[in-house]
């Protein structure tokens, strides 16, 4: 259930994640979190202190060996459409109002409640429990258009919007539409970054982008769908039982309810 | 009652000090006054010399503004030109003036960088593009005909510095470090929260278009 009418936009940034094609090595993380000045912690294992705005997951079918299979789920912020977390921010740090529908973090703005990250169905939202540090000489590192977080405010994956500013710098310079911008100007550092090409991107109300295509294939599936979230990410599996992990089913459940 | 008492008081005391009160009342509000609108804000901004007495002046003899400040090829705005660029000229004094002098002993020999103080920086959380702010887009609407040239836009923002033959005086806030003349969000929201812009221009006021 969801309390906020889907908001629609023209241009819809989605990603297609083929989970069978994911090989769980991490790069998509490792970019992610270079990407976007994710201090290192001492102890990454620390789950309550380690701070990831892409966590590949593991998934099993719980078999016994020689039925035993495996599959990877690289989760980014999901981009709701009907977004959970914004509707109940009482300061409006977190919003999704831009063209393109991704949801805006704004930290300064952020009041640290953490009442998002409670309604948040994918824990894509994550706590500064402290002051990131950065060891010496490592801060040189550090994007300068993507902010850096102090302790005390929650912050969340943002599908790299500053590549997005830049892409749409570089269409103004070459007299090209902002607002139409082609296939892979504008791409997140972990799209980038996936060596085994699992993770697309693109507008997904563009028929010719690959991602709408890749959306409405029936190998496609979104995660806790029937929460009504209608995320922007669409994961892609032939295994049934991938597809089922996506949501939560009744154990004698035979069917998706409608 | 005792404010009762006060006013018989006061009416008992004559127009002699009546007058005084008054008086005392004015320059009382005065001082305030001149404190609150004077006094304090100088106190509030300290000034700070710019490291190299440059003239906008005499190089706009020779250049146009784009020839420093400019777009790169990807989009991104070049701001305030590096020593490499001052040196293609200025790798040997030009002129006999003291300032540049003294800059080619401090910054040109040794090839080290300016530390200019930049009376628009933003806090870390503001994105802003030179790009999308193009004079041209505001000029297809002919919505404001008074932008003729380039610098009718820039000057929104930056202060002019065309006919000045010294640095602007740059003021800092004591408190938050932040130069008094920067943008504040609400000169941003001039424009991007404008109710006739919207629809109408790309300026929208979504976090995103100017946050990150």
């Amino acid at each position: 259930m969801s309390m906020i009418a889907l908001k629609e936009f023209k241009i819809r940034w989605g990603m297609a994640i083929d989970v069978d094609k994911c090989t769980g090595c991490g790069a998509c993380m490792v970019a992610c979190q270079a990407e976007n000045n994710i201090a290192p912690v001492s102890d990454a294992s620390d789950k309550r202190r380690a701070l990831n705005w892409l966590v590949v997951y593991e998934l099993s079918n719980g078999k016994a060996f020689p039925d035993h299979d495996l599959a990877y789920l690289p989760r980014p912020c999901q981009q709701c459409g009907t977004y959970p977390c914004a509707s109940v921010c009482p300061v409006t740090a977190t919003d999704k109002n831009e063209e393109g529908g991704i949801v805006s973090q704004i930290h300064p703005r952020c009041i640290g409640c953490r009442y998002c990250m409670a309604a948040c169905p994918y824990h894509a939202r994550y706590f500064n429990w402290q002051d990131p540090v950065w060891p010496r000489g490592l801060e040189k590192t550090i994007t300068p258009d993507v902010s850096v977080r102090p302790r005390g405010v929650v912050e969340k994956c943002s599908f790299c919007h500053h590549r997005f500013m830049w892409a749409k710098d570089l269409a103004r310079l070459e007299n090209r539409e902002p607002g139409r911008l082609r296939e892979g100007d504008y791409l997140p550092a972990c799209a980038e970054s996936c060596p085994s090409g699992a993770i697309v991107f693109g507008d997904l109300h563009n028929p010719t982008h690959r991602v709408h295509q890749l959306a409405g294939s029936e190998r496609a599936f979104r995660l806790l769908e029937r929460l009504g979230t209608e995320p922007q990410v669409y994961y892609l599996s032939r295994r049934a039982w991938v597809r089922r992990q996506g949501d939560n089913y009744l154990p004698d459940e035979k069917k998706p309810l409608p | 009652m005792p404010r009762h008492s006060e006013n018989k008081r006061f009416r008992a005391a004559g127009p002699g000090r009546q007058a005084k009160v008054f008086a005392g009342f004015f320059l009382g509000l005065a001082l305030a006054l001149c404190l609150g609108w004077r006094l304090f804000p100088a106190l509030m901004y300290r000034e700070i010399p710019q490291p190299v007495a440059f003239t906008h002046a005499s190089h706009l003899e020779l250049f146009d503004c784009a020839d420093c400040h400019y777009l790169r090829e990807d989009g991104s705005f070049s701001g305030i030109p590096g020593t490499e660029d001052c040196l293609q000229c200025h790798d040997t004094p030009r002129g006999d003036s003291r300032a540049e002098a003294e800059y080619i002993e401090k910054y040109a020999t040794g090839e080290k960088k300016v530390p200019w103080l930049v009376h628009q920086k933003q806090p870390d959380n503001v994105f802003f593009s030179h790009a999308a702010h193009d004079i041209k887009s505001c000029q297809k609407m002919g919505c404001h005909p008074e932008w003729e040239e380039p610098e009718d836009l820039c000057g929104y923002c930056h202060p002019s510095v065309e006919a000045l033959d010294q640095p602007a005086p740059y003021k800092e806030n004591r408190l938050t470090g932040y130069s008094k003349s920067t943008m504040k969000m609400a000169d941003c929201e001039s424009c991007h929260a404008n109710p006739d812009h919207r629809d109408l221009t790309a300026a929208n006021n979504a976090c995103f278009t100017c946050h990150k």
